[in-house]
């Protein structure tokens, strides 16, 4: 048996190496291929369980996780934290505790503290898979958008992208800034003070203040989520400002001497954050983003439960592509 | 009566006098009778050998957190000062966040009591400045003093408004006491749990700025030189803070000021991988504010080490990093801690140590004690700065064990406490002397 390629769980791209890095995007794109299949569905995962506990609200992520899951032959439960014994004062720990005893083999975790995942891991057997852990890290999301960075311009390395909003607050910024600086690309970031963790130049990222400048100085911008309670809390002034100041606008795309390649890892907020022309426009992979999303989590679930990568063509079993 | 002690042959260290040679102490009715050598002894007397110690005078720690009444399942006034027994500290002042919080005669009375009745190191009670630590009113300073307290504090609670610190410190003149003023602008510190810097952005976790501190250190500096009160700045953790207090003692005002062990000794980084026991209020810091305590502490702009002792129970830390409480205990690796990293270290002398932790913190205090003058109360640490030990938080004396400190290897610790001639560690020593 050799030791597992990525250790036992995933917290953030900032613990990954870039060959394992590397790793991961190789193995989904085999699993690609089953998300297009009429069935969908592969044996990797067959017996195994798998619990997405999900400590805050999330669509599209937890749904990505499931079909994900299930596409591998997992069996899955959901929880989700209101109406549960979290909402009853259960602690993070005595919830794992629980869940270790019922024989599980992984654990997605959504929680809004930093750090959750981490805590989790250490203190149970199974595989723990971090779902968004506060402000810290979302790293399958970092992923998936690596993926889609790579099958978009064919490379990683080289490249110029900027994440462009609220990066204070926001855990996809982290997994992005290490994931693309691990890959070799140079991370750009972009937005008012407010919402930029102090110190992050220190993480090797370029700084800029002004919209105009990161799109010209970008080959790609990933746009975040303005969490709208952020102009409630004081951090900008108002949302009309925020567009006015810092919005990815058509206008200002089209002022671009190069083409840009448009990401959001959603969900968005049109004509605040992004303009809907933008957003819908021929150089947005917003939506490949999220078909990614199914291939890369199918490609983490697949290596951390053991499966060698070199059999991950294999792994998708018997099936020919066509209705069996 | 108790016999006559004689500690026989150590190295004498008493900062209070400049004192630092071999010598014997002779320890009768509970005072120390005479420092020297060729003491003559009186009938009875038990000779203790303390060759290659060292005898000072008892440690004292202006500010530590004893959770009686309250919260007597984390520590208790006997608990606390058994395990300032064990550190090496003959007195130790509470302060008044208990439940319900220390902000009347009756409680502060009630702590002096509790004191008494464990009969190890002496407890001293530390006042609210407000009501309920609210922030509001005014606590009632003359009747806490006339029951026992020594300083007042809204320790743990910052005293938001500049007016209420402004009449605490002319009020405190009455009585001349120390307000202990643990500073943070709270608007500023909100949701804050360590430190920000370059490990709260990567680590994705709210920081608590260094302006937030230096904020109310430079405003209560000011206060203090506006009402001449004598302001005790808690927990000192920044560069910042450090030069605003040199430039406020140059202009002569009444300004004293502590520093952990752990903000001398530890950075923002032992919070990496989420290690609840490096949370505490104030956050640890960057190396370059470690590195300006330390000099401050040297110079004398900090006057002393306190450990801000704060005990939680086991599963409060065992918590996402959010959820967990500030504060480590501290009592019990105050001394082995700052020996091992300062003094073996190259920046303090022993004698400059002992002064830090002994000495100074009873002067700014106005507490008897820190001192070896012949006619004071017989309060004595001897200390052993070879000894090797390796910390054990099962082992402590206090009821809580969340220390960042576990597992460190540290030179020095407290051999033999005597409070007032009587010994209070290590426990189980012959006490009928």
């Amino acid at each position: 048996m050799t030791a597992p390629p990525l250790g036992k769980d995933l917290v953030g791209l900032e613990d990954l190496s870039a060959d394992q890095i590397r790793l991961i995007l190789d193995t989904a794109e085999p699993f690609k291929e089953v998300s297009e299949r009429p069935i969908k569905k592969v044996p990797a995962l067959r017996g195994k369980t798998i619990v997405n506990l999900f400590f805050e609200a999330s669509t599209r992520t937890r749904i990505s996780f499931e079909f994900a899951e299930k596409r591998l032959s997992a069996d899955t439960v959901n929880v989700a934290a209101s109406g549960s014994s979290v909402d009853k004062g259960e602690t993070l720990v005595d919830t794992a505790r629980n869940l270790e005893a019922m024989r599980i083999d992984m654990v997605v975790i959504r929680h809004p503290s930093s750090g959750a995942a981490a805590f989790l891991g250490d203190r149970i057997r199974s595989n723990v898979i971090n779902a968004g852990d506060g402000q810290h890290e979302h790293p399958t999301q970092g992923l998936l958008d690596l993926l889609t960075i790579r099958d978009k311009h064919g490379k990683i390395a080289g490249l110029k992208v900027c994440l462009v909003g609220d990066v204070l607050h926001s855990r996809v910024a982290r997994s992005n800034i290490w994931g693309l600086s691990k890959l070799g690309a140079e991370v750009g970031v972009c937005g008012p003070d407010t919402l930029m963790p102090r110190g992050i130049e220190e993480l090797g990222v370029c700084r800029f203040r002004r919209i105009e400048e990161a799109i010209e100085w970008a080959d790609v911008l990933n746009v975040l989520r303005l969490q709208l309670e952020r102009m409630e809390m004081g951090f900008i002034p108002s949302v009309r400002e925020y567009y006015r100041v810092f919005g990815v606008t058509a206008e200002r795309i089209e002022k671009a001497s190069r083409p840009l390649t448009i990401m959001h890892p959603g969900p968005m907020n049109r004509g605040v954050e992004i303009d809907s022309r933008v957003a819908d426009g021929p150089h947005s992979v917003i939506l490949d983003q999220v078909t990614n999303g199914v291939a890369v989590r199918m490609a983490v679930l697949y290596l951390l439960a053991g499966g060698r990568p070199e059999l991950a063509d294999a792994a998708k079993g018997p099936g020919t592509g066509g209705p069996e | 009566m108790t016999r006559p002690l004689l500690l026989k042959g150590g190295r004498v260290i008493d900062p209070s006098r400049n004192f630092d040679q071999p010598a014997d102490v002779l320890i009768q009715d509970g005072t120390i009778a005479a420092v020297g050598t060729g003491l003559g002894m009186p009938e009875g007397v038990e000779i203790r050998d303390v060759r290659e110690q060292v005898v000072a005078p008892g440690l004292v720690d202006v500010h530590v957190h004893l959770r009686e009444p309250g919260n007597e399942d984390v520590e208790t006034i006997a608990s606390g000062a058994r395990a300032a027994a064990a550190g090496g500290f003959t007195a130790v002042c509470a302060m008044p966040n208990t439940d319900p919080v220390t902000d009347n005669q009756a409680a502060v009375g009630f702590i002096v009591r509790q004191s008494v009745r464990a009969g190890l190191t002496r407890v001293y009670p530390i006042g609210a400045i407000s009501v309920g630590q609210r922030g509001e009113r005014l606590s009632e300073f003359g009747e806490m003093v006339g029951a026992g307290a020594v300083a007042v504090s809204d320790d743990g609670r910052p005293v938001a408004s500049s007016h209420l610190m402004r009449t605490a410190l002319e009020y405190a003149r009455t009585f001349d006491l120390p307000v202990a003023d643990h500073c943070e602008e709270p608007t500023l510190a909100a949701g804050g749990v360590m430190h920000e810097g370059l490990v709260s952005a990567r680590l994705g976790l709210k920081g608590i700025p260094a302006a937030a501190e230096e904020i109310m250190v430079a405003r209560d500096t000011l206060l203090a030189g506006l009402t001449g009160g004598h302001v005790h700045l808690c927990h000192v953790s920044t560069r910042g803070s450090v030069d605003i207090i040199r430039g406020a003692k140059e202009r002569g005002v009444r300004v004293t000021a502590e520093v952990t062990p752990h903000h001398l000794t530890l950075t923002d980084r032992a919070c990496e991988r989420y290690d609840t026991h490096a949370k505490m209020n104030p956050p640890l810091r960057e190396a370059a504010d470690v590195a300006a305590l330390r000099q401050a502490l040297k110079q004398g702009v900090i006057d002393c080490i306190a450990s801000d002792h704060a005990p939680h129970a086991y599963d409060a830390k065992e918590a996402a990093f959010d959820d967990a409480p500030f504060g480590i205990v501290g009592l019990e690796t105050a001394f082995g801690v700052v020996h091992t990293e300062l003094v073996l270290g190259g920046v303090l002398t022993l004698p400059e140590l002992i002064h830090r932790m002994s000495t100074a913190p009873a002067v700014a205090f106005h507490l008897p004690g820190g001192t070896l003058r012949p006619g004071a109360a017989a309060d004595v640490v001897v200390l052993d700065p070879t000894a090797r030990w390796t910390v054990d938080a099962t082992a402590f004396s206090s009821k809580s064990r969340n220390t960042p400190f576990a597992g460190r290897a540290l030179t020095g610790r407290a051999v033999l406490t005597l409070v007032g001639g009587k010994t209070v560690h290590p426990a189980g020593a012959p006490v009928d002397r």
